[in-house]
């Protein structure tokens, strides 16, 4: 049984990961002119990118953190949690905590709107916030059968996938151009993993047909 | 404010209005006024209403229910409040302040102001009780003293009227005969009050708790301040003055209200007659024998007349009960000056009580204090005539005195009968009621001093008042020299209408105060925590204009009492800021000794603990704790409960699915794991 610490552990991870790339953003907004708006855009890109390649890394890290738990540990269960349970909770998890001002804010009486925004606000930020949350695990799977069989390519296609999604959010309010392909790589990344962790075709139509 | 206060999401949904001046809830011994909103806040859907066919939209054929009114300025009158009072449909209103002011006229005050709290009542003078013989205010619409259901908001800034009107054009105008669509603009207005009932409910509740909570939760507090007074020759303001010692007593009110909370610019009800008595003051202490006049003369200014008369009941009680220096049989007579600014062809009228002039020697006083008026004003542009034998005194602090005694008084007025100022007690009595005109360019000093009209004709009403009282006081020389001056006038009336913060008002007040001195409109509310703006500025221009300065050192003039001869029971001792070396920052500070006294302006009432008292005034004013506005955009009903219900099968298939990917798992995952890869 592998020790719930691990769980609350890999939720931390990310929420470091997080408080650091803000504080990162954060330092160099207050340091520009808040008046330039191509500034802040880029700063915003930026801001963004390194919070992803920093998320990757804390990721990395955590995977290291995780073998060395492994090691120490004598007895190890044979049945058992599918790969996916105990980090899919983590995951959801912090899916919860970047939702989670808005959900504050979608309170009160207001909808998005005054200013022109697009009314689904809510309803496509949940939309993201779930994709995200299987992209995330599924990109761990992927991440850790490449650290384990040191095929880095998995690693490299894990991180462009991640920024892939991040830099799409850019398109928004143009939704179509954020949620579609986030939706597309979570099915390619969604197989991809299937097939790691030892599933077939095979076996999904026997899975599907015995139902 | 919401603790994420300019959160991004916050901001992509809500306008905060900052511009807003909310009515409040008031009691008094049987009833509450004012508005009163649901503790979260009251949200409607924003319609315009700009002439009385709009309002049909909302009383009948809107189909979205309840509405918040943004009501045009020229539209707030009773008519039109009553029947959004009376329906359910209304759940909140914006009242955009009309510009210029309604020609017609407009007073939310009481047709008889003050009544039952003066000295008509059925047992003196009946015949002019509740305004039978003369009503006072007939522009009055009495709304101030309404109750309403839902808040009220005044909208004193045109440009977030805009941004409103703007989202109203955007979303909510029905479009090809239908009713508009979702999502449409609404308003949400927070001004929950937390008194009920009326002062005895809120006044027993609050006692309660200050009695047995270790954490009270007091819910109203009595409207309270301080009146200011001072002596023409210096009295001991601690002790009793000699009861053979006579005292003219001169007395204006320096408060004003209006339908909204500390709105009240009050420019003819309140300023104009404490500005002339200010003028009035300064005029006679340039006579040279003052110490030698047989009488003495006090000048009152009294807060909360507008409140059933605060401040000059508490001086009558305080005067019974041996509290104030003087007492009621030392006054000889009473001056009251009331609304002094719009006379009609130069004509200052003389009110006086016609009951007790029915008794001989009263009426023997009346008449010497009439004449001598008359007499004052000869050569001066201003027309003393008497008011109609039979007619009644208005609403004044004079009344208060008249229940204690007969004392011989006068009140002067610009009107005869009902009031000429056609925005009594309302947010519309502003400087151009008065007619002050200034030229267009001036900087904001060059309009401090620019002497206007309205100030010439002021200063004239002081010093005919000033000579008249240098008469009654036993003064026989002549009164040439009593002169007020147009230009002091016009500094106090520029500083008491249109701007706290000027050169003169900075000067003449000590340093710790200069926070008080603000850059916006001045109101003249008598509010809950004292003393309030004015009655500081009052205190401190009565001392600038009526006392001397003396060569103390700070510290001296700071501890008055550690220096020989300073008799500070007579007087009072500021060190006050001085004014600006030219072309610099620092300051000339001096010492002003002056005559001039602050006493408590809280109703006895309260001292006496009698809430329900009909007596005295029992005004409170209600707690609260937050008041805002804001508007944002709604979505329709069918629209969140499709996401509700889209996340609610969202959730249940996902369960579904993992339930069956755990059950059926070594199906769908066949490969054996090598021990080294792990489970995580």
């Amino acid at each position: 049984p592998i020790p719930a610490q691990t769980l609350s552990c890999r939720a931390f991870f990310w929420l470091v990961s997080l408080l650091l790339s803000s504080l990162i953003w954060f330092i160099a907004v207050k340091a520009s002119d808040p008046h330039d708006e191509p500034l802040q855009k880029g700063l915003l890109i930026f801001g963004v990118m390194f919070s992803v390649l920093l998320q990757e890394a804390f990721r990395f890290l955590y995977y290291k953190l995780l073998r060395k738990a492994i090691e120490g540990l004598v007895a190890l269960s044979e049945d058992g949690c599918s790969p996916i349970s105990i980090q899919q909770m983590a995951y959801v998890m912090s899916g919860a905590f970047s939702m989670i001002n808005l959900l504050a804010d979608a309170l009160g009486p207001g909808t998005v709107g005054i200013h022109g925004d697009s009314q689904l606000y809510f309803l496509t930020s949940a939309f993201m916030t779930m994709v995200l949350i299987f992209l995330h695990t599924f990109w761990g799977i992927l991440f850790f059968h490449g650290c384990e069989h040191r095929r880095w390519w998995e690693i490299t296609a894990v991180v462009v996938m991640h920024l892939a999604v991040s830099g799409s959010t850019f398109c928004n309010p143009l939704y179509v151009g954020s949620l579609v392909p986030s939706y597309l790589l979570m099915a390619a990344a969604a197989v991809w993993a299937y097939h790691l962790s030892g599933g077939s075709a095979q076996n999904l139509r026997r899975f599907l047909l015995c139902k | 404010s919401g603790s994420c206060q300019g959160n991004s999401v916050e901001r992509k949904i809500y306008i905060p209005l900052n511009k807003t001046a909310p009515c409040v809830r008031l009691l008094n011994a049987t009833h509450q006024i004012g508005c009163q909103s649901s503790i979260s806040g009251d949200t409607g859907v924003i319609h315009v209403v700009e002439k009385e066919e709009d309002l049909n939209w909302v009383l009948a054929d809107g189909p979205h229910p309840p509405y918040m009114i943004l009501l045009d300025g020229n539209l707030f009158n009773r008519r039109v409040m009553l029947q959004l009072k009376g329906t359910s449909r209304v759940s909140g209103l914006a009242v955009a302040i009309a510009k210029p002011n309604p020609p017609q006229g407009f007073s939310p005050g009481l047709k008889c102001p003050n009544d039952g709290f003066g000295v008509y009542s059925k047992d003196y003078g009946p015949q002019f009780a509740h305004c039978n013989k003369t009503v006072w205010n007939p522009l009055g619409s009495e709304l101030s003293y309404e109750d309403f259901d839902f808040p009220i908001f005044l909208l004193e800034d045109a440009n977030e009227t805009q941004v409103i009107k703007q989202c109203y054009q955007d979303h909510n105008i029905p479009r090809g005969g239908s009713g508009p669509e979702y999502p449409l603009c609404a308003m949400q207005l927070f001004s929950h009050m937390h008194a009920v009932t009326s002062t005895v409910t809120c006044m027993r509740r609050s006692s309660l708790q200050s009695t047995f909570s270790i954490n009270p939760e007091v819910v109203c507090d009595p409207l309270l301040d301080y009146n200011v007074w001072s002596t023409l020759q210096p009295i001991n303001s601690s002790g009793k003055v000699d009861p053979e010692k006579e005292v003219i007593i001169v007395a204006t009110r320096i408060d004003s209200h209006s339908f909204f909370w500390n709105i009240a610019p009050g420019a003819e009800s309140a300023v104009s007659s404490f500005v002339t008595h200010l003028a009035a003051a300064e005029a006679l202490h340039k006579a040279s024998d003052i110490h030698l006049l047989q009488r003495n003369v006090m000048f009152t200014f009294f807060q909360g007349e507008t409140f059933d008369y605060i401040g000059s009941s508490r001086m009558v009680y305080d005067m019974e009960k041996d509290k104030f220096p003087l007492g009621l049989n030392n006054i000889h007579s009473f001056v009251e000056l009331n609304q002094v600014a719009l006379r009609n062809d130069s004509v200052l009228w003389m009110h006086t009580d016609p009951i007790s002039r029915l008794n001989g020697s009263v009426e023997a006083k009346v008449r010497n204090l009439l004449d001598t008026l008359r007499n004052s004003s000869l050569g001066a542009n201003v027309s003393l005539q008497e008011a109609e034998f039979s007619q009644p005194l208005p609403p004044s602090s004079f009344q208060r005195f008249l229940r204690a005694r007969p004392i011989p008084g006068v009140v002067l007025t610009d009107h005869q009968t009902a009031f000429q100022n056609r925005y009594y007690q309302s947010m519309y009595d502003t400087p151009e009621n008065i007619h002050m005109q200034y030229p267009e360019g001036l900087s904001p000093e060059e309009t401090l001093e620019y002497v206007t009209d309205t100030a010439k004709s002021l200063a004239e009403v002081a010093t005919v008042v000033a000579r008249a009282l240098y008469r009654l006081a036993g003064g026989a020389n002549n009164t040439s020299a009593i002169q007020a001056d147009p230009k002091t006038v016009t500094r106090m009336l520029y500083g008491f209408t249109i701007k706290m913060n000027n050169s003169w008002f900075q000067s003449i007040i000590k340093p710790d105060l200069k926070g008080i001195l603000g850059d916006e409109v001045p109101q003249h509310y008598v509010a809950v925590s004292s003393p309030v703006n004015t009655t500081y500025l009052v205190q401190y221009v009565l001392a600038n204009l009526t006392g001397t300065v003396v060569n103390l050192t700070k510290e001296d003039c700071q501890n008055p009492e550690k220096v020989p001869n300073s008799e500070i029971e007579m007087y009072e001792y500021a060190w006050v800021q001085g004014s600006l070396y030219p072309n610099s920052t620092l300051r000339v500070p001096y010492c002003v000794r002056s005559a001039v006294h602050l006493s408590k302006a809280l109703s006895p009432a309260f001292e006496l603990r009698q809430w329900g008292s009909t007596e005295y005034s029992t005004w409170t004013e209600s707690r609260w704790k937050e008041i805002r506005a804001r508007i944002f955009l709604v979505a329709s009903k069918e629209l969140e409960i499709i996401t509700l219900l889209v996340g609610i099968a969202i959730l249940v298939f996902s369960l579904l699915a993992t339930y069956f990917i755990n059950a059926k798992a070594d199906v769908l995952f066949s490969i054996p794991r090598e021990p080294g890869a792990g489970a995580y």
